[in-house]
C-alpha cells in the first residue's frame, strides 16, 4: 500500500511579523501547484497519514487541502486515495 | 485559604500512542516499543492496549512479551520524537499555568488555582487540554482532576484510556478509598505486603488506621501515607524549568566479547560516554554525577557513582570520570560482560555555577567547542565520519552498536 504521508518541497516566505506562509507546493511528479489562499493555520494531528505540527488548511484550484509543517522542518500533504 | 486546583495528566501508553500515530497500520495491532528488535533483546519500554490485553507489561523482556502474544509488533524507540511530543504538550499545559512539573516524560501535574477564575474550573480545563491533546498531537491522556497532588494522580490512573476523573473533597471517600492500596504513590510491593499482613488493602484502610498504628508498621512513610489517604497532601507543584523533565541519561552494552583488561573497558567506556555526552548535550542537559554499572561474566552487577565538581557534557570529562571510577573499584576478579554509564543529577543550560581558581575554564570551552563541532560533523556526514584513535586499538569491540538503551526515571516526589 502506497503510504498517505507524502513529504513535499514547499515554496514559502516569512513575513516580517514573523509568520510562515507557504505559497506552492511540489508534488512527486514535479509538477507545482499554487496555494490560492490560506483558510485557517493551526496545530495538528493527521491520523491519516501519521503525524502531527501546524495545519495549513490550503486553496488549491478550489480544492481544500491540509498541509503540514513538522517539527523536525518537513513538510507533508495527505495522499488522496482513490 | 480556599482548595487548590490541580490537575494531573497521563498521556496514555505514550511511547507506544506516538509510534502508532506515525505509523497509522499498528493502529488496532497490539504494538510494544522497546529495546533493539533485531538483536532480539531488550524489554518492553511501553505496551499499547490491545497488548496489554494479552499480559504484555512494561519492563518485560521482548522474548516474554512474544510468548503471551505471538502478533505482537515490536517498534524501536524514537526517543527524539517522544522527547518532541513532550515538549509539544507541555507547550499546551503552559497556556494554562507556570505551575507545571513533570513527572517523567509522559505525565504532568498543574496547578491551576490561579487560572480558575479566567479559564474556568478544573473539570473545564481538564476537558480543554483533553481535546487539544487529542487534536494537536493526536495521542489521549488521562487526567485527573483533584485539590491535590495525590488525588489527582490517582484520578488519571482511575480511568483510562481518554478519560477524565475528578476526585474533590466530596468525592474521594467514595472514588480513592475502595482502591487497592497500592495504588497510591509509594506503596510498592513490600509496603503493600507489610499492609496486607494487617489486613490493611484499601487506600480507605489506610485513611481509616490510626496514624500511630502506621507508623509504627512503616516507620516515617506510614505516617506520609496516611496523611496522603486522607487527603492531606499540600506539597506545591514545582514552578515550571526549575528541574530538567528527566533525572538521568545513560547507556549500557553487553559486549560482543568478555572484556578482560583495562584498555577493553576504556574503549566501551569511552562509545558509551560519546553517546551518553552527546545526548546530554542535545537536549541540553549538564549532569553533575557519573555512575558507571559493571556486570560479570557471572552476571554479577555493581554500580558506583561519583559527585563531579562541575557540571559538565564534555565527552572527556564523563569518559575520563567513568575510567576512574571503575580503576578504583574493579578488581579484575572476573571477565566483565557488559558495561553500563550513566549521567546524573541533571541541570540544564541556565544553571549557574561558582567557578574556582584552578580549572582551566579556557580549556573547558575549548572542549565544549570541539565537542559542538564533533557533533555537527557526525549529524552531517554520519557517527563514524571522526572517530578516537582508541577504537583502533580493537574495531571488533569499537564497532559494537552503542544502540541507546535509552532510560527515562520520573524524579523522585520528594524533593
Amino acid at each position: 500500500m502506497e503510504s498517505v504521508k507524502v513529504y513535499v518541497d514547499v515554496k514559502a516566505k516569512f513575513s516580517k511579523d514573523g509568520r510562515l506562509i507557504p505559497l506552492s507546493i511540489t508534488w512527486t511528479d514535479g509538477s507545482e501547484y499554487k496555494i490560492d489562499r490560506i483558510k485557517d493555520v493551526c496545530r495538528a494531528a493527521s491520523l491519516r497519514a501519521g503525524g502531527a505540527g501546524i495545519r495549513y488548511t490550503c486553496m488549491i484550484y478550489g480544492k481544500e487541502s491540509y498541509l503540514y509543517y513538522e517539527d523536525n522542518n518537513l513538510w507533508f500533504v495527505e495522499r488522496k486515495q482513490a | 485559604m480556599g482548595d487548590r486546583t490541580i490537575l494531573h495528566s497521563d498521556m496514555n501508553c505514550f511511547y507506544a500512542s506516538v509510534e502508532i500515530l506515525h505509523d497509522p497500520n499498528l493502529r488496532g495491532k497490539p504494538v510494544a516499543v522497546g529495546g533493539d528488535v533485531e538483536a532480539r533483546h531488550g524489554i518492553v519500554m511501553t505496551a499499547s492496549y490491545e497488548a496489554k490485553k494479552f499480559g504484555v507489561k512494561t519492563g518485560m523482556a521482548l522474548w516474554q512479551a512474544k510468548q503471551l502474544c505471538p502478533d505482537i509488533v515490536f517498534v524501536s524507540p524514537h526517543m527524539d520524537r517522544y522527547f518532541r511530543f513532550s515538549r509539544m504538550a507541555r507547550e499546551i499545559y503552559s497556556e494554562y499555568t507556570d505551575l507545571q512539573e513533570p513527572y517523567g516524560i509522559d505525565e504532568s501535574w498543574l496547578d491551576i488555582t490561579d487560572s480558575v477564575s479566567i479559564k474556568g474550573d478544573g473539570l473545564k480545563v481538564a476537558t480543554e487540554i483533553s481535546s487539544r491533546i487529542k487534536k494537536e498531537l493526536g495521542i489521549t491522556v488521562s487526567i485527573g482532576v483533584s485539590f491535590n497532588k495525590i488525588f489527582a494522580k490517582l484520578g488519571s490512573d482511575y480511568k483510562k484510556p481518554d478519560a477524565i476523573t475528578t476526585m474533590y473533597r466530596d468525592e474521594y471517600k467514595t472514588k480513592a478509598w475502595p482502591l487497592k492500596a497500592s495504588d497510591l504513590l509509594y506503596v510498592g510491593r513490600s509496603t503493600n505486603a507489610k499492609l496486607k499482613r494487617v489486613g490493611i488493602n484499601t487506600i480507605g484502610d489506610i485513611a481509616n488506621a490510626r496514624e500511630e498504628f502506621m507508623v509504627d508498621r512503616l516507620g516515617k512513610m506510614g505516617s506520609i501515607l496516611w496523611g496522603f489517604a486522607n487527603g492531606y497532601d499540600d506539597t506545591p507543584v514545582r514552578a515550571q524549568e526549575s528541574s530538567a523533565p528527566i533525572k538521568s541519561i545513560g547507556n549500557s552494552v553487553t559486549s560482543p566479547r568478555d572484556l578482560i583488561n583495562d584498555t577493553d573497558v576504556k574503549i566501551v567506556l569511552y562509545i558509551l560516554s560519546e553517546s551518553v555526552a552527546a545526548r546530554l548535550r542535545e537536549h541540553g542537559f549538564r549532569c553533575r554525577v557519573i555512575e558507571i554499572w559493571i556486570r560479570d561474566n557471572d552476571l554479577f552487577s555493581f554500580t558506583r557513582q561519583h559527585k563531579i565538581k562541575n557540571a559538565t557534557n564534555i565527552t572527556g570529562e564523563i569518559a575520563d570520570e567513568a575510567f576512574r571510577i571503575f580503576k578504583t573499584h574493579y578488581r579484575w576478579d572476573k571477565p566483565i560482560r557488559s558495561v553500563g554509564v550513566r549521567g546524573a543529577d541533571l541541570v540544564n543550560d541556565s544553571y549557574w555555577e561558582q567557578l574556582d581558581l584552578f580549572t582551566s575554564y579556557e580549556y573547558r570551552q575549548k572542549c565544549m567547542k570541539l565537542d559542538a563541532s564533533l557533533d555537527d560533523l557526525r549529524k552531517r556526514f554520519g557517527f563514524y565520519c571522526v572517530q578516537r584513535g582508541l577504537m583502533y586499538i580493537d574495531r571488533g569491540l569499537s564497532d559494537v552498536n552503542a544502540k541507546e538503551d535509552h532510560t527515562v526515571h520520573p524524579l523522585g516526589y520528594f524533593r
